[in-house]
């Protein structure tokens, strides 16, 4: 510590990307606090669960040939939903089953406390069952935190505290939550022994599938099911908007929306003789680039879900990636402020700079326009419905004759619909 | 279908230490403010109901700390904050 008592950096929550800050600066041999308010690290984190490898194998090039990750997701699908139709695209192939895999099936209680062991196998101190209280103000920067009524200090807080950050919030960093941009997810974990599951989805050994439900499984509100297979269980759950939820037609309470789905035959056959082991729940940023509070002041650092680092383009849904790359761009960061003996707002400011050169802000740039886009109540609703009337008269073959197929389709796209689809194309073309 | 269970007892299957204090809670006169019928369509553990006055109420037991009503509701409703340290859900698989 650089002076008596005082750490060079205390990070406030274990999930990822607080995990991440504190195994890349504790390996740099800073001195390095990591308060988790749960038991251990993971407790208090819920993923849909997947994680995309690609983008950060490099930043932590020790830590994925033993991570404790689920299955590589070999299989895509995509589901599309309407009342008692179902029409699914699979994407999969040579390509997605070759190393290096690009995403993995995971759950955060395995991998957290994991991770949170290889953090302090670095060096990093990590204290757990402590929730932090307040941050301590002198002099306009923030100079530590109050937990269970100790005051702890350091060079540089970083607030890795999660989607609701109270932290940013009492560093005046983070307006107040607006419901727009946000979204929440529900999920169970439903166990099923291994060849069980394996023969269910026809994977092979560590493969694995990632199926998104559109239409029907959200009661055709902005969001979608997943189903994610890992070892020994699925993840099976639901995301949904929160102002879709509250504001937009018929409302359905989640839980409901969640055991509807689950008796979807589609759905219900996938899950059968499965025992549900857990019930968990999240909230998720997804307003990106336009949502942003301000990401450091004067001393103090955001990241992760903290900062709103959380992105839905459609068919990947992403924020575990944004978290660990952050994370370690804020420790890269803090490790220069420690060189220099300079952890002033201009210092701290290269973590910016940092995201800005890296894919988390080119990202979030490139899909600015993708909530927008994608909140469109049609995607959610006559589409589904489209694709599975189109599917029934290609393949209905009725008592009777059969129709011919193009002005059978043709009925579909009126003048008016026309319109519409070049609308909501319009608005996709910009994601 | 897995074997069909109610809400509450999927939420038995999670872990919980309990807390001595509410960590949510209505704000004084609040409870018949209209911006808390939201939490009763989406709390994921249907911990909010409506009573016979219309005001809503709140059983903080089977939390899961997603904060899914303090984003629809408002702080000017509801009083929230972390459970104390160690304290709450603890999710074993997440």
């Amino acid at each position: 510590m650089s002076e008596e008592g005082k750490f060079d950096a205390i990070v406030v929550g274990a999930g990822l990307a607080g995990l991440a800050a504190a195994y890349t600066m504790a390996q740099e041999g800073l001195e390095v606090l990591v308060l988790e308010r749960g038991e251990y690290p993971g407790s208090k984190n819920v993923t849909g669960g997947r994680i995309y490898v690609s983008p950060i194998r490099n930043m932590f090039p020790e830590l994925w040939s033993k991570a404790p990750l689920e299955r590589y997701i070999a299989h895509e699908e995509v589901c599309v939903m309407d009342e008692k139709r179902a029409v699914t695209v699979r994407y999969d192939g040579l390509e997605l089953g070759t190393e290096p895999y690009q995403s993995y099936s995971i759950l955060r209680g395995k991998f957290d406390k994991w991770f949170g062991k290889q953090a302090e196998r670095k060096g990093a101190m990590l204290v757990v069952k402590s929730r932090v209280d307040d941050v301590i103000f002198e002099n306009g920067k923030v100079i530590g935190v109050r937990a269970g009524g100790e005051e702890l200090r350091a060079n540089v807080v970083i607030a890795a505290d999660g989607v609701l950050s109270f932290i940013a919030e009492k560093a005046g960093l983070r307006q107040p939550y607006n419901p727009a941009n946000f979204a929440f997810g529900f999920k169970e974990v439903i166990e099923l022994p291994r060849e069980t599951l394996e023969a269910r989805f026809n994977l092979q050994g560590e493969e694995g599938v990632a199926r998104l439900y559109m239409g029907d499984a959200t009661k055709g509100k902005f969001g979608g099911g997943f189903l994610y297979t890992n070892k020994e269980s699925i993840s099976l759950g639901i995301v949904v908007g929160i102002h879709a939820m509250t504001e937009e037609g018929v409302q359905v309470e989640a839980p409901q929306i969640l055991e509807d789905f689950k008796l979807r035959p589609e759905v219900a056959r996938l899950i059968e003789g499965g025992e549900t082991a857990e019930y968990a729940a999240h909230v998720i940023p997804e307003g990106g680039l336009k949502a942003f509070g301000k990401l450091f002041g004067n001393g103090i650092l955001v990241v992760g879900d903290a900062a709103g680092f959380s992105m839905n383009i459609g068919v990947t849904v992403r924020g575990m990636e944004y978290a660990l790359a952050s994370g370690y761009l804020a420790a890269r960061t803090v490790i220069q402020c420690h060189q220099k003996n300079d952890y002033g707002a201009a210092a701290l400011s290269q973590y910016e700079g940092l995201l800005k050169e890296s894919f988390v802000m080119k990202d979030f740039e490139n899909f600015k326009e993708s909530l927008h886009a994608l909140e469109n109540p049609r995607l959610f609703t006559v589409y589904p419905r489209l694709a599975g009337n189109i599917m029934r008269d290609l393949y209905e073959i009725p008592s009777g004759p059969k129709n011919k197929i193009y002005p059978t389709v043709k009925k579909y796209l009126s003048f008016g619909e026309l319109w519409s689809m070049g609308r909501d194309m319009w608005r996709l073309m910009k994601i | 279908m897995s074997n069909p269970i109610g809400l509450k007892a999927k939420l038995g299957l999670d872990v919980f230490k309990h807390d001595k204090e509410p960590h949510i809670t209505i704000k004084a006169g609040m409870s018949g403010d209209k911006r808390l019928k939201k939490a009763i369509i989406v709390c994921p553990a249907g911990l909010y109901s409506e009573n016979g006055q219309g005001e809503v109420e709140l059983t903080i037991d089977g939390c899961l700390e997603c904060g899914t009503c303090l984003v629809a509701c408002g702080q000017e409703v509801l009083e929230w904050h972390y459970p104390s340290s160690g304290c709450g859900v603890q999710f074993r698989f997440g």
